[in-house]
């Protein structure tokens, strides 16, 4: 199995966090896995991406060129990752705030109101954790109890509250992942 | 009869390099003496300049380090925070510490480094051949003002203890000179002053040292002291800082 | 969910007793026991290996793509008694570290292309005062301010001398962060052994990407066994007590005491070149052409070989570990074993062709050597790569 996938969005939607916490569950299950974030001047406004790969063979280059999934948050990276999917690609989009429809018809899109979710679980700054729920959904990637473990460790030291909320998230996610 | 002076233990006997007048002999004999009497030779570390300096260790009998020109206090800043048991300072001119090295000056002097600087000012550069020093004074001839310190183009003498003496980090600065013996006991007790000010751990102390270079000044050693006495003091006047 | 960095909990223990010299380390990471896998950047596997290596003077200045060394260090070094310093300038950072390591301690400074090129200045003086440094070059495209971008561009600057005089730094290049860890600790016994700068050469995407690394318990295979303690550097200065004064300097007053240094380091670097030749090879018995790139780019350069593999063309890699010593040993070993067998060596840089220059020396016109390179933030693709060992293979 090797899965390459790009996620994109704004400064502030978490993306980072959502390709770390892949990569961490990629450990988890004993993969390989690469984190290569853009790390650029772009980080701060523009477009936020970040590029992971979860292989059961040793991974060589970090760059991705065709992507298995793509996961966009905002509008402006969808257009300007789309047309980096293989063909028969799995597609995310953040249908809250993406009005613009995909150009291309040869993928497998799920569009998911991952902003609305977030809002009706209690907390908006939680759309990443109800898409990386999706995709988790969709790919398996490890066992229920190892997204449990990593789930727990990235949400470590944060106010009681705050874990139950994510976890709603990402199980809502999930929900729609699979 | 009781012997009541001689070669201090720290200064070790032999030849100087350094032109007849100089003033660096007497501020290395005073480091020497001052090491000495407070009992540090053991627990002391020198950095060396680049300048006419240059070879300082060469006379003191203790540990000591080179550093880049300029660099000698980022290089004691490194010693101290590895060592802080050890008495740490810098020897520096008026190039090394307020031209080629003034941000690693101020930031160690802003840091508040616990360190000590003996800052030699001849208003000139001596190892290369008589250039303009930043503390050189207006319309003072050197090799690279040759029709004296033009403002205009060469901006002004920088007076850096001064300049030091405005940051939270400084605990101690003081302006000496050695044009004369009275001058030269102030000098030592000033230098005294700054490590014991290290010792107690107090914070930065400088020492600056108003000194002859008969040599690019021109003159005879006699008339370069009187230079420094009458012309120097001007510019940059003696007393306690800060 | 908030962005939590998941940071090895690493305690150090020391026990520095007279029967071992090496610290015993227990490694808690991401919450569960040791010699568990954590993922951790390239960047951030330089400064921990660097403080298990016993480094514990740290000064930097600030610049991208590095910039997670120096917040590493700031965090982890007031818990185990180190000293962090956010310097003024790279030329402060590098003369605080030649203070730090003439006092006796093991000292690292780290910085980006820029940056190193102000670090010149006291690389050399440590070099010529024989003082153990290690200096973490994070690369980005250049000339000038350049850009973020990773690149490969300071090949001859690291390798060649980069400041004044007749130097040389020992140069480690990474291709993993498992690797940026192992040579990051491995620097510092070299650093030690040598009383030499020894520079690991990193670039952008290696030092941001995040892998994951095991951090041993067992240190073994890492360290020679040097010894790191100060009280084992004769040399250093430390204040004369019951000794003779040391003196730590580059400068000799008398112009023949400057030719006799040289002539030591000469020897030092002789001693290096013969002992420290460090490489992996990959395939290079049945391989026509041989592709030679370090970094990241031998990552990029595996994959090609592995697609190239499937289409029965032989290609071969052989990755420098040590740029300086230059593996010039193992290149001429094999076209000794495979003259005429092996006809192409294809070097791949993100350069315009800088460590090629050492691959012509070494291959000495015993083969053809073909360049395939890119700069300015530009990384060869595999598909680059690919293309090129098709020409090239269709030559054959």
């Amino acid at each position: 199995m090797t899965e390459k996938i790009i996620i994109a969005g704004s400064g502030g939607q978490g993306i980072m966090v959502m390709s770390k916490f892949l990569s961490n569950l990629a450990v988890e299950a004993g993969r390989f896995t690469t984190y290569l974030p853009a790390y650029g001047a772009e980080v701060r406004g523009g477009t936020a991406h970040c590029m992971v790969i979860i292989s059961d063979e040793e991974i060589y280059s970090p760059l991705i060129d065709k992507v298995d999934a793509l996961i966009v948050m905002n509008a402006p990276s969808l257009v300007k990752f789309e047309g980096r999917l293989k063909k028969g690609g799995a597609l995310f989009l953040n249908k809250s705030l993406i009005n613009i429809k995909p150009k291309r018809n040869d993928l497998q899109v799920s569009e998911i109101p991952f902003t609305a979710i977030a809002q009706e679980t209690g907390n908006v700054k939680c759309a990443n954790t109800v898409a990386l729920g999706a995709y988790l959904g969709y790919k398996k990637i490890a066992s229920a109890k190892q997204t449990d473990v990593v789930l727990a460790k990235m949400l470590e030291g944060l106010s009681r509250e705050i874990i139950a909320v994510n976890k709603k998230a990402f199980e809502r996610g999930m929900a729609y992942g699979k | 009869m009781d012997k009541i002076f001689g070669r201090p233990k720290s200064l070790r006997d032999i030849p100087t390099h350094y032109c007849s007048g100089c003033g660096h002999g007497i501020a290395h004999r005073l480091i020497s003496e001052v090491v000495d009497e407070l009992d540090i030779r053991e627990r002391i570390i020198g950095v060396a300049p680049i300048g006419c300096a240059v070879i300082a260790y060469d006379y003191w009998d203790f540990d000591c380090c080179e550093a880049a020109h300029g660099r000698a206090l980022a290089v004691a800043t490194g010693i101290k925070r590895v060592r802080p048991e050890a008495i740490v300072f810098t020897y520096q001119g008026d190039g090394d510490l307020v031209a080629i090295g003034c941000a690693e000056t101020i930031h160690a002097a802003n840091r508040g480094e616990n360190l000590t600087t003996v800052f030699i000012n001849n208003a000139v550069y001596g190892m290369t051949g008589g250039q303009m020093a930043p503390t050189t004074l207006l319309n003072q001839k050197t090799a690279t003002t040759p029709f004296g310190r033009d403002a205009k183009s060469a901006g002004y003498p920088l007076k850096i203890s001064e300049l030091l003496a405005q940051l939270s980090g400084v605990y101690y600065v003081e302006r000496v000179s050695t044009d004369s013996p009275v001058k030269v006991l102030a000098a030592k007790r000033a230098i005294k002053q700054a490590f014991i000010n290290q010792i107690e751990g107090k914070g930065f102390s400088l020492v600056e040292i108003l000194s002859a270079c008969p040599t690019y000044l021109g003159m005879k050693p006699t008339a370069a002291v009187k230079w420094v006495r009458e012309e120097m003091t001007k510019e940059f006047p003696l007393g306690k800082i800060k | 969910m908030r962005n939590q960095k998941l940071v090895p909990k690493v305690e150090i223990l020391h026990r520095e007793t007279s029967g071992s010299r090496r610290s015993s380390y227990k490694v808690t990471a991401f919450g569960k026991t040791r010699n568990q896998k954590i993922l951790i950047s390239g960047n951030e596997a330089i400064a921990e290996a660097a403080v298990q290596a016993g480094c514990r003077f740290y000064a930097g200045y600030p610049i991208t793509p590095q910039n997670e060394i120096p917040a590493y260090m700031a965090k982890r070094m007031p818990g185990i008694g180190g000293v962090f310093i956010q310097s003024e300038s790279e030329l402060a950072a590098i003369s605080m570290v030649m203070g730090a390591s003439a006092a006796g301690a093991r000292a690292m400074t780290s910085s980006s292309s820029p940056g190193i090129s102000l670090k010149q200045e006291g690389i050399s003086y440590i070099a010529g005062a024989e003082l153990p440094a290690v200096i973490v070059n994070v690369m980005r495209a250049g000339p000038g301010l350049g850009n973020i971008w990773p690149a490969q561009s300071d090949y001859f600057q690291a390798v060649k001398g980069g400041g004044h005089g007749d130097y040389h730094n020992i140069v480690l290049a990474p291709s993993s962060a498992q690797e940026a860890f192992d040579l990051t600790m491995f620097a510092f016994d070299l650093a030690d052994k040598y009383r030499n700068p020894v520079m690991i050469l990193s670039d952008g995407m290696s030092g941001q990407m995040m892998e994951p690394i095991v951090i041993p318990e067992d240190r073994k295979n890492l360290l020679s066994g040097i010894c790191c303690l100060t009280s084992e550097k004769k040399w250093a200065v430390t204040g004369c007590k019951d000794r003779l004064p040391n003196l730590v300097a580059s400068f000799r007053m008398c112009l023949g005491d400057t030719e006799k240094l040289n002539q030591h380091l000469q020897g030092k670097y002789k001693q290096i070149l013969a002992d420290e030749q460090r490489c992996e090879s990959v395939g290079i018995d049945e391989a026509e052409i041989i592709i030679v790139a370090y970094g990241i780019m031998a990552r990029i350069a595996k994959g090609a070989i592995k697609t190239l593999k499937a289409k029965n063309i032989k290609v071969g890699l052989i990755r420098p570990i040590t740029l300086w010593p230059f593996p010039e040993t193992q290149i001429t070993q094999i076209l000794k074993h495979r003259l005429g067998r092996v006809k192409y060596f294809l070097v791949v840089e993100m350069s315009y062709g800088q460590m090629v220059e050492d691959v012509r020396l070494a291959v000495n016109g015993k083969a053809k050597v073909e360049f395939l390179g890119r700069a300015g933030g530009g990384v060869p693709t595999e598909e680059e790569i690919i293309k090129r060992l098709e020409v090239i293979s269709d030559k054959l």
